[in-house]
């Protein structure tokens, strides 16, 4: 998987109230939900952000709430792939479980600025920022975690086991 | 080689002798929750697979964020689960009227015992922890794929072991001092961890206490936050759970990722500065900060203890005339156990407002929004930017204590200043 696209940046302990403001969550429309992307941090970022473009943050990316309307509003707003310093445990499941690519790489989320064009290289561990000429390495994902990508989502995965138990 | 009693259940619920940080495992659960905000996205996913529920004694169901519903889209969003449910004959669906703070509620009705792997598509989840339970929160879809199988994947965490020792002062509670440890740490301090509360100013700490601590692990970027089990877990699940149970302990030689001892009896009352909970502050050190509302209540400070620590305060005193004070007992039973105490009156001649159970206000929800500039103290365990209403409002975390002084001085005040 090679995925490549613009970067908006965001700093540390971005939690998932101002990824989605809990006021908007008597709904679960995607649609609905990436419209108040970042809103309470950055309110202009819905109507900015294009599709294919990339996420970069620091350290502890969507700590606080488990609602998964938080990865579900960064996808439907275009966004390809989220990189960080660190995820928080509940959004890194999350965003697994509901195929919205993460990557874990301190020295990306240290060098990549604002508006930097990068090329994430999901198999070979590498993004490459092609403004800045630099190259970073990822923390590889666990062969597991891998599966259920591969499968296209936790769902199709545990459909494939509940078909062969039954 | 030795586990910790989180090793020791992710162990037995994986059906292993052994398991080590890092491993990832695949576990029978005891226990799946869902709310009015998660449940609806994980009813949808749930759907997918045309399958019934693995059991549906093993799945609860909590409308508690928006209800009584407060608009027309969380009305549909709580109909969704009164519907599931019925249909699905899951029997632990609860109603409005009957309901409660699912953290609140779920160990009061028995729902949650020692040695238990519950898992709920709720971050504080990892309330039940005081139990002696390994209890986490995961996202909608596991918990759809944990309704159809029973089973989630957990990768097994290393453990913090803090050590609290020494007796605490007065005023001084759970909330003080899970506040005090994540302003320690910091936020990510336990990030993928279990935090595992030990030492004596633990055991001399109520049930009540030890929910509001395991409650905020989360806050610290944990797991789970787990308790030993002591002859007060095993009085508090009396009379309440209904099935076996199984103890189980950290053995002498488990390993540790990190051992912090922290010296209890010298924390003073704490508050939490906005907009993280890591901003840790005794609440001497503060200034004078000027406030607008006050709330007690949610899953971490809405327990019969959190009001009767705030009725001691505000009994015979007045609500200060430009505060308004909310407060919302965490569950049914509680408000009516409030309510026989006496302390239901207390609050209502003080001048504040008592509701139904209801998270409200903690998430931004309803029953206590913030204006622009607005500034509240609450017992709540997230300060965020926006977390109780608009994105320029702040939020200031205490305990129930510091919470009812400062309803009375309109402004943050220590519990002796009211004395
Ligand atoms: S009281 Fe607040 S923190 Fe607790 S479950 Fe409700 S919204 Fe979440």
């Amino acid at each position: 998987m090679i995925i490549q696209g613009k970067c908006h940046t965001f700093g540390n302990d971005i939690d998932t109230d101002v990824i989605i403001p809990a006021r908007y969550l008597n709904t679960s429309d995607p649609q609905e939900l990436a419209r108040h992307c970042m809103e309470d941090l950055d309110p202009g970022f819905a109507g900015r952000v294009q599709q294919g473009d990339i996420i970069a943050a620091g350290k502890n990316f969507g700590c606080g709430s488990s609602r998964e309307h938080a990865p579900l509003a960064i996808k439907a707003a275009g966004v390809r792939a989220v990189i960080a310093a660190s995820f928080a445990r509940i959004f890194y499941r999350n965003a697994i479980n509901i195929g919205l690519p993460i990557f874990e790489s301190a020295a990306a989320a240290a060098g990549i600025q604002a508006g930097d064009e990068v090329k994430i290289d999901a198999e070979q561990g590498v993004i490459v920022n092609l403004t800045r000429g630099e190259s970073y390495e990822v923390t590889p994902l666990p062969p597991f975690i891998q599966e259920i990508i591969a499968a296209g989502g936790l769902m199709p995965w545990v459909a494939r086991k509940v078909n062969r138990d039954v | 080689m030795g586990m910790t009693i989180t090793e020791k259940i992710l162990a037995a619920h994986a059906g292993l002798e052994q398991v080590e940080p890092g491993q990832l495992v695949n576990a029978r659960i005891d226990l799946a929750l869902g709310n009015d905000i998660t449940a609806p996205l994980a009813i949808k996913e749930f759907r997918k697979l045309g399958v019934k529920v693995f059991d549906p004694e093993r799945i609860a169901l909590v409308p508690d964020h928006f209800t009584p519903a407060k608009d027309i889209k969380s009305a549909e969003q709580a109909k969704l689960l009164r519907d599931f449910a019925r249909e699905q004959k899951i029997s632990n669906y609860f109603e409005v009227g009957r309901m409660g703070i699912e953290h609140c509620l779920l160990p009061e009705q028995g729902l949650v015992g020692p040695g238990d792997l519950v898992i709920g598509a709720d971050s504080h989840t990892c309330t039940y922890g005081a139990l002696g339970a390994v209890a986490t929160g995961i996202g909608s879809t596991d918990l759809a794929a944990a309704m159809a199988t029973g089973e989630c994947w957990f990768r097994v965490p290393e453990t913090i072991l803090l050590r609290y020792h020494g007796q605490l002062q007065p005023y001084v509670g759970g909330k003080d001092l899970i506040i005090y440890t994540i302003g320690q740490i910091g936020v990510d301090g336990a990030r993928y961890m279990a935090m595992e509360f030990t030492g004596e100013a633990i055991a001399a700490l109520s049930m009540d206490g030890r929910f509001t601590m395991a409650n905020m692990a989360i806050e610290a970027g944990a797991k789970n936050g787990i308790f030993p089990v002591d002859a007060k877990t095993l009085a508090y699940i009396e009379g309440r759970l209904q099935r076996d149970y199984r103890v189980f302990q950290s053995d002498a030689d488990a390993t540790y990722a990190e051992i912090i001892d922290i010296d209890a009896s010298s924390i003073e009352p704490q508050v939490a500065l906005p907009h993280l909970p890591e901003n840790a502050r005794s609440v001497r050190e503060l200034g004078e900060i000027k406030i607008d509302q006050v709330v007690i209540g949610s899953c971490t400070n809405g327990r019969l203890e959190d009001l009767r620590q705030a009725a001691a305060i505000l009994k015979g005193r007045q609500v200060h005339p430009e505060i308004r004070a909310i407060i919302i007992p965490g569950t049914q039973q509680i408000y009516r156990e409030a309510l026989d105490e006496g302390l239901i009156q207390i609050f209502i001649d003080a001048g504040a407002a008592v509701s139904t159970p209801t998270c409200g206000p903690c998430l931004g929800g309803h029953m206590g929004i913030l204006a622009k500039g607005e500034r509240a103290v609450a017992t709540t365990n997230r300060n965020f930017v926006g977390r109780m209403g608009h994105p320029e409002s702040e939020v200031y975390l205490a305990g129930p204590a510091v919470a009812a002084a400062s309803a009375i001085k309109g402004r943050i005040a220590a519990p002796e200043e009211v004395r």
